[in-house]
C-alpha cells in the first residue's frame, strides 16, 4: 500500500496514472494536506480507530502542503516509533538545496524531482515502484506488520 | 631628549641674560675706565705743571744770580714727590744749570722749543711724561725748567680698575643667573608646560584637555589662547567625523537590511517560480500526454501535432526556468574561493559530453595543469557551459576539434580560452552574446535558452575577471576569459 500525500488535483492524477501504467496503484491512500497525512498515519480525526498494524509500503510525500508542510510530517513521522522507519519519497517541483538538505535531514530515504517530462515522470515513477515496492528489503517491524495484515 | 629639550631653552635665556649683562657692564666699564683714564692724564699732567711752576718760582733768584747751589737745593724738594724721576734747571740758551736726578735716569740730550705763545709744553714717552716750562721774571724768560715723571700712579690705578671690573662683572653675572633662573619660573616654565601638555595631547590623541590658561596678558596667553581655540576646533571636526561616519554606517546598515530583505524576497520568489510555475507545466504535458495515449486514435494527424507542440513548449518554458533559477542561484549563491585545476574540470565536462554523444568524431585538446583560483562549483557551471555551446555548434560539422587552453595575455594577464571550428557566429553581434535570452541562433538550427552564456559572465564578473569571444560564420568562435 502506499500513501500518497498531495495536494495538488493535476499531480494526483498524473501520478496515479502513473502508478496505475505500472501496475503499482493496487491500493494508494490520497491525503491531501499535512494533517490528513498525519490524521492517517496516527489514526486519529477522520481516520480515528484505523487498524494502525496497517502501515503504508511507500509513503510518496509533496513539500508544499497546506496546513502542515511535508518537511513538518516528515519530522514528526520520525519521532514516532510506528512511522519512524517508514520509507519516505519525496516527491516534489522544488529542486532547492535547502529543501534537500532539509529532507535527507528530517530523515527522507530518497529525493525525486518530478520532471515536467510525463514520460520521464512516468519513468521516474516505475523506477520507484520497482525498488522501494519490489527490490527494497523493508525492515523488519514494517515487514511484520504488512505480513499481519495487508498486501501490496 | 625631553630633558634636553626643556633644559636647551632656559639654558639658551641665561645666556642671553648673562650675555647682555656682561656686556652692558663690560661697555659701563670701559667708558668709566677710558674717562678714568684721561682725567688721570689731565690730573698728571696739571700736578706735573704746578710742580714746574713753583719749581721755576724757586728758582729764579738763583738763575738771576747764577747761583747753582741755591737752584740745585730747590730741585731737591723734589724728592717729597716719589714719582719724579728727575729735573733740571736751563739757562735762556738750553744750557743745563742744576740739575736733579732719581735713580739711574740720565737728563734729556736736548731739550724741545716750547711753540711760541706757549710757556710750557708737555709729551708722554712710554710709561714716562716729560715737561718743560718757562721760568719768566717780570714778564722776560730767563730760563727752563724741565721735569720727567713716571706714570706708575696710573699703572697702578689701571690694574686697581681691572681687579674691581673682574669682581663686578663676576658678581653681576652670577645675578644675572639667578635672576635668568627666577625668569625661567615666569618665561620658560609655561611654554615646558605648554610643550609638555602638547605632547601629552598628541600621545594620548584626547583632544578635549586644554592648556592651562595663563594669568599674564602676554604673548604665551594669546599663544596658549590660540592652541585652545586649535584644540576646540579639532574636536569640532572629531566631532562632526564621528556623526558622518555614524551616519554612513548606519546607511549602510539600512541598505544592508533592505537589500538583505530584497533578497530574501527574491529567494521567495525563486522558490516559487521553481516549484509553482513547474506544477501547471507538468500538467499541461501530462495531459497532454494522456490525451495522446489514450484518445489518439480519435485525433487526426494535425491534432496529434498540435498536442506535440504544446508538449514541446511546456518541456521548453521548463528548461527556461531551470535555467533562470541557475542564474538567479549563480548571482545570489556564496563564493568559496580555493585554488583549483580547470583542466581536470573541462577532462571531466567533456569525458560527459562524449558520453552524450558517443558517435561523434570531436577530438577534444585540452592543455594541462590550467590551474586557477576560484569556486569550484561555479567555475564548473562556466565549463559546462563553454564546452557545451562548443560540442552543440559544432554538430553539423561532422569532424570537430575542441581546445582549450591558456596564454599571456596583455599586461601580464593569463588569458584562458575555449575553440572550437563549428557554425561560430557573425562578429557583428558578439555585444549580444552575453545578455540573458538573447540567441544568434534559430531554435530550431541549435537549441537553447540563451542564457548560459549570461550565467557564465556572471559568474567570471564575480571572479573580477572578464569574457569575450571572436569567431566568424561557419570558422568557429573562441571565448577567451580571465579570472
Amino acid at each position: 500500500m502506499i500513501l500518497l500525500i498531495e495536494d495538488n488535483a493535476d499531480d494526483e492524477v498524473l501520478t496515479m496514472r502513473a502508478l496505475k501504467k505500472h501496475n503499482l496503484a493496487n491500493e494508494v491512500v490520497i491525503a491531501r494536506d499535512g494533517v490528513e497525512a498525519l490524521d492517517y498515519l496516527f489514526g486519529m480525526g477522520d481516520h480515528e480507530g484505523r487498524d494502525l498494524t496497517v502501515m503504508p509500503q511507500l509513503i510518496l510525500l509533496d513539500l508544499k502542503l497546506p496546513k502542515i508542510d511535508g518537511l513538518e510530517v516528515l519530522r514528526r513521522m520520525r519521532t514516532v516509533e510506528s512511522t519512524r522507519l517508514l520509507p519516505v519519497v519525496i516527491l516534489t517541483s522544488s529542486n532547492e538545496e535547502q529543501d534537500r538538505i532539509a529532507g535527507y535531514g528530517f530523515g527522507a530515504n530518497s529525493y525525486v524531482r518530478k520532471p515536467v517530462d510525463f514520460n520521464e515522470f512516468i519513468d521516474a515513477v516505475r523506477q520507484l515502484g520497482l525498488y522501494w515496492l519490489i527490490l527494497n528489503e523493508a525492515p523488519p517491524a514494517v515487514g511484520k506488520r504488512l505480513s499481519d495484515g495487508s498486501s501490496i | 631628549m625631553r630633558r634636553i629639550g626643556q633644559n636647551s631653552i632656559s639654558r639658551k635665556l641665561t645666556s642671553v641674560n648673562m650675555l647682555v649683562s656682561g656686556v652692558a657692564l663690560l661697555l659701563a666699564c670701559s667708558a668709566l675706565f677710558a674717562y678714568d683714564f684721561y682725567t688721570f692724564r689731565v690730573g698728571v699732567v696739571s700736578n706735573l705743571s704746578t710742580d714746574g711752576q713753583i719749581v721755576g718760582s724757586n728758582t729764579v733768584s738763583a738763575i738771576l744770580f747764577t747761583d747753582q747751589r741755591a737752584a740745585e737745593s730747590t730741585l731737591l724738594a723734589l724728592t717729597a714727590s716719589p714719582h719724579i724721576l728727575n729735573a733740571g734747571i736751563y739757562t735762556l740758551d738750553r744750557q743745563l744749570f742744576a740739575s736733579y736726578r732719581r735713580g739711574g735716569k740720565s737728563q734729556a740730550r736736548r731739550l724741545p722749543i716750547i711753540p711760541a705763545g706757549q710757556i710750557e709744553m708737555h709729551w708722554f714717552d712710554g710709561n714716562e711724561i716729560s715737561l718743560v716750562r718757562s721760568i719768566v721774571f717780570q714778564g722776560k724768560p730767563i730760563g727752563f725748567v724741565y721735569l720727567r715723571s713716571d706714570l706708575h700712579a696710573m699703572n697702578d690705578r689701571l690694574k686697581s680698575y681691572a681687579l674691581i671690573v673682574t669682581v663686578v662683572m663676576l658678581v653681576s653675572l652670577i645675578a644675572a643667573l639667578l635672576i635668568s633662573r627666577m625668569s625661567q619660573r615666569v618665561i620658560s616654565a609655561p611654554i615646558v608646560q605648554l610643550a609638555e601638555t602638547a605632547r601629552m595631547i598628541s600621545r594620548q590623541k584626547d583632544y578635549s584637555i586644554r592648556f592651562p590658561a595663563s594669568s599674564n596678558h602676554d604673548e604665551l596667553a594669546t599663544l596658549v589662547e590660540a592652541f585652545n581655540e586649535m584644540l576646540t576646533e579639532i574636536q569640532r571636526r572629531d566631532t562632526a567625523l564621528t556623526e558622518a561616519h555614524d551616519e554612513l554606517e548606519r546607511r549602510v546598515q539600512e541598505r544592508t537590511t533592505q537589500l538583505a530583505a530584497a533578497n530574501k524576497e527574491l529567494e521567495a520568489f525563486s522558490y516559487s517560480v521553481a516549484h509553482d510555475l513547474r506544477t501547471p507545466l507538468r500538467s499541461i504535458d501530462g495531459f497532454s500526454q494522456a490525451v495522446l495515449e489514450d484518445y489518439g486514435e480519435k485525433l487526426d494527424s494535425d491534432g496529434k501535432n498540435y498536442l506535440q507542440r504544446v508538449r514541446g513548449a511546456t518541456q521548453r518554458m521548463s528548461g527556461l526556468i531551470d535555467d533562470l533559477l541557475n542564474l538567479s542561484r549563480v548571482t545570489r549563491s556564496e563564493m568559496h574561493k580555493e585554488s583549483l585545476n580547470l583542466s581536470a574540470i573541462a577532462k571531466s565536462v567533456a569525458a560527459e559530453l562524449q558520453k552524450s554523444g558517443p558517435n561523434r568524431p570531436v577530438e577534444f585538446v585540452i592543455e594541462e595543469n590550467l590551474v586557477a583560483s576560484g569556486d569550484s562549483r561555479l567555475l564548473r557551471v562556466v565549463i559546462e557551459n563553454l564546452l557545451g555551446n562548443a560540442w552543440k555548434y559544432t554538430t553539423r560539422h561532422g569532424r570537430a576539434r575542441i581546445e582549450v587552453g591558456r596564454f599571456q595575455g596583455d599586461n601580464g594577464r593569463e588569458v584562458c580560452f575555449v575553440r572550437d571550428d563549428g557554425a561560430g557566429f557573425d562578429p557583428r553581434y558578439a555585444a549580444r552574446l552575453f545578455g540573458a535570452f538573447q540567441r544568434l541562433h534559430s531554435t530550431d538550427e541549435f537549441p537553447g535558452t540563451g542564457i548560459g552564456l549570461a550565467t557564465v559572465q556572471r559568474i567570471i564578473r564575480r571572479h573580477g575577471g572578464e569574457i569575450w569571444a571572436e569567431a566568424a560564420v561557419e570558422k568557429g568562435a573562441t571565448f577567451f576569459f580571465t579570472l
